[in-house]
């Protein structure tokens, strides 16, 4: 196995970091550019990219700051928010992304992790699934979606995923934990790589989470600051945990 | 004098990283994969539409009769073998012997850092196959990580996503073209 990873993500907007609860109250707080370059300085092992602008030019607007990105960091990168088709995928890659992140377009149109990993094979394609209750959800969580989690993430992964990124809506932000005994139910019920997301608050959180899955997303817990994942890097290796 | 590395193009894929990381290192990038110091095999997409990829673009006879080094990154490396099982069974460019089988241990695809033995230095790998050769010359977790056959080098992980690691890497790839 490859050593457990641990992967800052970055909320975007219009070219920018921004941060803010539910969606709300957005606030700046710093280009992408100098924020992943320093997270990969502090040891990250990858960085996610969510976008969430909200213009209809989302996807220009992901390959200028993909561009950027490539231009400085080199660790991989995921690129996640507004993937619709083939060619928006395609778009990102080409810039410099390692790999595309689809939640409610997957949902919508299951064949889209199909044709994804066809065009870019699987290791470039993350599904996200945020779920509650053993259902999973889309749009930002805001919907429930009529599938079961299990079935979902064994579905993807007969599509062609290479990844799944699996949030709990009910922890996340909340700093209590991952939900591990959901990601070890995922962790079992396919053979790809399981990322951990939402309820980070601590290292033993973090070092809970990556025995159960492969990788852990680390959102609020580093308040946007690297120094943090310095700090936390190394209380995991006292924990025990076998990092890069 | 720089040297010139031509990197081949036949695909949908993140080749971009590629160029950057020979950039930074002074390269001069042209598009002639014949006469080129060094030319680059990076691997996008899956095994079947890559060869086609390199089919229409005139690149397997160049890639071929190549006696300057190539250097294969991930799929470009399984590329360059015999053949692959990748979607039902492809053939390769036979510049290397062996053949890439899917991976069958563990989490597929494999995703993350890994070392490398015997440098022990990690690299950032994806892969869902991996090449049986008898070129090969160094691995990770016991699995084909590099293989080294007349001028070409393939290298199962990405060494222009490895960090600093990963760009002396290259930098060594191109100090010997």
């Amino acid at each position: 196995m490859p050593l457990p990873r641990l992967i800052p993500c970055l909320d975007v907007a219009e070219g920018r970091v921004v941060k803010g609860v539910n969606f709300k109250d957005l606030r700046d707080v710093g280009d992408p550019v100098e924020l992943g370059a320093a997270y990969s300085d502090a040891g990250a092992d990858e960085l996610v990219f969510l976008d969430i602008t909200a213009t209809l030019d989302r996807r220009a607007a992901a390959v200028a700051t993909a561009a950027r990105v490539a231009e400085r960091v080199t660790i991989p990168f995921t690129f996640g928010g507004g993937i619709r088709t083939v060619d928006d995928a395609c778009a990102v890659l080409e810039a410099g992304a390692d790999k595309v992140s689809v939640n409610s377009a997957a949902l919508a149109r299951p064949e889209l992790i199909e044709e994804l990993a066809a065009a870019l094979g699987s290791q470039a394609v993350v599904v996200a699934i945020d779920t509650e209750d053993g259902r999973v959800h889309s749009h930002s969580a805001t919907r429930a979606a009529d599938r079961d989690t299990l079935e979902w993430a064994r579905e993807c992964e007969e599509r062609g995923a290479g990844e799944l990124l699996v949030t709990s809506i009910d922890r996340d932000g909340t700093r209590n934990g991952y939900d591990t005994g959901l990601l070890a139910a995922i962790a079992d019920a396919v053979r790809l790589p399981v990322i951990a997301s939402g309820g980070a608050g601590s290292a033993q959180h973090v070092a809970d989470a990556l025995d159960v899955a492969d990788a852990a997303l680390l959102a609020s817990i580093l308040h946007e600051d690297p120094e943090r994942l310095v700090s936390l890097r190394g209380e995991l290796k006292e924990l025990g945990v076998c990092l890069r | 004098m720089s040297k010139t590395v031509a990197i081949c193009r036949y695909g949908a894929g993140n080749v971009r990283s590629v160029k950057l990381a020979f950039t930074r290192l002074g390269a001069e990038l042209i598009d002639d994969v014949e006469a080129a110091d060094l030319a680059v095999l990076p691997g996008v997409g899956a095994a079947r539409s890559a060869m086609a990829g390199l089919e229409e673009r005139g690149l397997v006879d160049v890639l071929r009769a190549r006696t300057k080094p190539t250097l294969g990154i991930c799929l470009g490396l399984q590329l360059a073998l015999e053949s692959s099982e990748e979607d039902g069974g492809v053939d390769g460019l036979g510049i290397v012997p062996g053949r890439a089988v899917r991976l069958r241990d563990g989490r597929i695809p494999r995703i993350g850092w890994a070392h490398v033995e015997p440098e022990h230095e990690a690299y950032w790998f994806a892969h869902s196959y991996v090449a049986e050769s008898p070129a090969v010359t160094a691995t990770s977790e016991g699995l084909a990580a590099i293989v080294e056959h007349g001028a070409f080098t393939g290298v199962q992980f990405h060494p222009e996503k490895s960090g600093p690691a990963g760009q002396r890497f290259l930098e060594q790839c191109l100090s010997r073209a």
